[in-house]
């Protein structure tokens, strides 16, 4: 049987635990969405309107480089999250996300959450820091990518 | 230029190399290459996958380099060396034929004989993976008639997808039952894999890590967080193996140059149990 946006968002790790009507509230703004691999969900500079949380498949984050073409910088897989560009002004995405692998996810309605979390400050509490853990998360992962951990060390 | 040695019987001492032909070279990267290597006298005891030996490059020095196969199998021996420095440089230069000599095995294993009924994880970064195959390969040969079947994970971090060591040996390892999750720094469009850090991927790892082990091996810094990020996730410190790199000089606890807190890690590792004790001591500087 079919699982509803409820089940489908309350199951996730960014969601795990709120209580219902919370659940609820984030479902009313959710669809879910499959893409294929090649598809892309967003393209660096357009307007950020959508968070994606990620079921199943694999989002790659790519930035494109003048005379590099385009890098990847870090993908995306299941039971995590991508785009948080909705979050912040200007609304735009600041990378290009490119589906790699058969993708089922969650979209949520980036206008609609914030409006939600707005009017309810507890909900938008809640919401930011998972938010903020998740980019913690994010964050620390880079610091370890930025010190090139694989490069050459002191040798003999 | 081909080195003429005779072998003949000596003396074995833990200072003193024994010489080993070099019987074959694979380029495993663009700056990495496995050497394959047959005694061409008396042997060294065999070695554990874990130990290490020095290896000498004749005229240039000796640098310590683990073994990256399992020898109790009855495979030659083989080390897997990255050219970053004179010797490991002129060992890469080495050509089939030609003598380097060889020191060892030295320090502690895996211990992969008591984790026959256990799942384990392996996490390797970069180079870190050489130290772990022989370990991987040995529990890739559990027994099946253990039921249920002890799980594998093993999950392998590069800087791109062109320097990812074993690559084709380590995809065979998913065909032999293993969870195979790669990851890279950095890739062009076209990698359909991962790009991040190994620890990104350690919530996708199909294992119970309340009860399994796991055997880390690559970068200290990574070592560090994969195992911290362990045990938040449940795994138990005490079933945590790590292999530690320092400045391993003689091989046999004398010199004291690969000091770290109270241990000598050519002597008592390279191969650790983590727990309170070595958290709080990783990270110190070397002498």
């Amino acid at each position: 049987m079919a699982e509803t946006i409820v089940e489908l968002i309350g199951g996730h790790p960014l969601l795990e635990g709120l209580s219902p009507t919370d659940v609820e509230q984030v479902a009313g703004c959710s669809r879910n969405v499959v893409a294929e691999p090649g598809d892309i969900l967003f393209l660096e500079g357009d307007p950020a309107t959508t968070l994606y949380l990620i079921r199943r498949g694999r989002v790659s984050l790519e930035v494109h480089a003048p005379g590099r073409g385009p890098l990847v910088i870090e993908t995306v897989g299941p039971r995590s999250v991508v785009g948080w560009s909705w979050l912040f002004p200007p609304y735009r995405w600041n990378f290009t996300g490119r589906v790699t692998s058969p993708l089922g996810a969650v979209a949520v309605d980036g206008n609609c959450l914030r409006a939600k979390a707005e009017a309810d400050h507890e909900l938008g509490f809640l919401l930011m820091r998972r938010f903020a853990s998740l980019m913690l998360e994010r964050l620390q992962a880079t610091e370890l990518r930025v010190l090139d951990l694989y490069g050459d060390g002191p040798g003999r | 230029m081909v080195l003429a040695v005779e072998a003949g019987p000596r003396t074995r001492h833990p200072l003193t190399p024994l010489l080993y032909r070099l019987a074959g070279k694979r380029r495993e990267t663009e700056d990495t290459v496995t050497l394959t290597l047959e005694p061409a006298g008396e042997p060294i005891p065999l070695a554990r996958p874990g130990q290490f030996n020095m290896l000498t490059a004749l005229g240039v020095g000796e640098v310590a380099i683990s073994i990256s196969n399992d020898p109790a199998v009855g495979e030659p021996l083989e080390h897997t060396v990255r050219a970053v420095g004179a010797v490991s440089r002129a060992l890469c230069q080495t050509a089939p034929g030609q003598v380097v000599g060889v020191r060892g095995p030295f320090g502690t294993a895996w211990g992969v004989r008591e984790l026959l009924h256990s799942d384990v994880l392996v996490v390797a970064g970069g180079i870190g993976l050489a130290p772990l195959r022989g370990a991987v390969r040995a529990l890739l040969e559990r027994s099946p008639a253990h039921r249920p079947r002890p799980q594998l994970a093993v999950v392998v971090g590069a800087r791109t997808p062109e320097q990812l060591l074993f690559e084709e040996e380590v995809l065979n390892w998913q065909h032999s039952g293993a969870h195979v999750l790669l990851t890279v720094d950095t890739a062009r469009p076209g990698w359909a894999g991962p790009v991040g850090v190994v620890t990104d991927l350690l919530g996708q790892v199909p294992l119970d890590l309340t009860r399994s082990s796991a055997l880390v091996c690559g970068p200290e810094i990574m070592i560090r967080f994969t195992a911290r990020a362990l045990v938040r996730q449940g795994m138990r410190p005490e079933a945590i193996r790590i292999s530690l790199e320092r400045n391993m000089q003689c091989g046999v606890g004398l010199c004291g140059h690969c000091q770290l807190g109270p241990w000598l890690i050519c002597r008592d590792g390279p191969v650790f149990t983590y727990g309170e004790r070595v958290e709080s001591i990783l990270g110190v500087r070397e002498r």
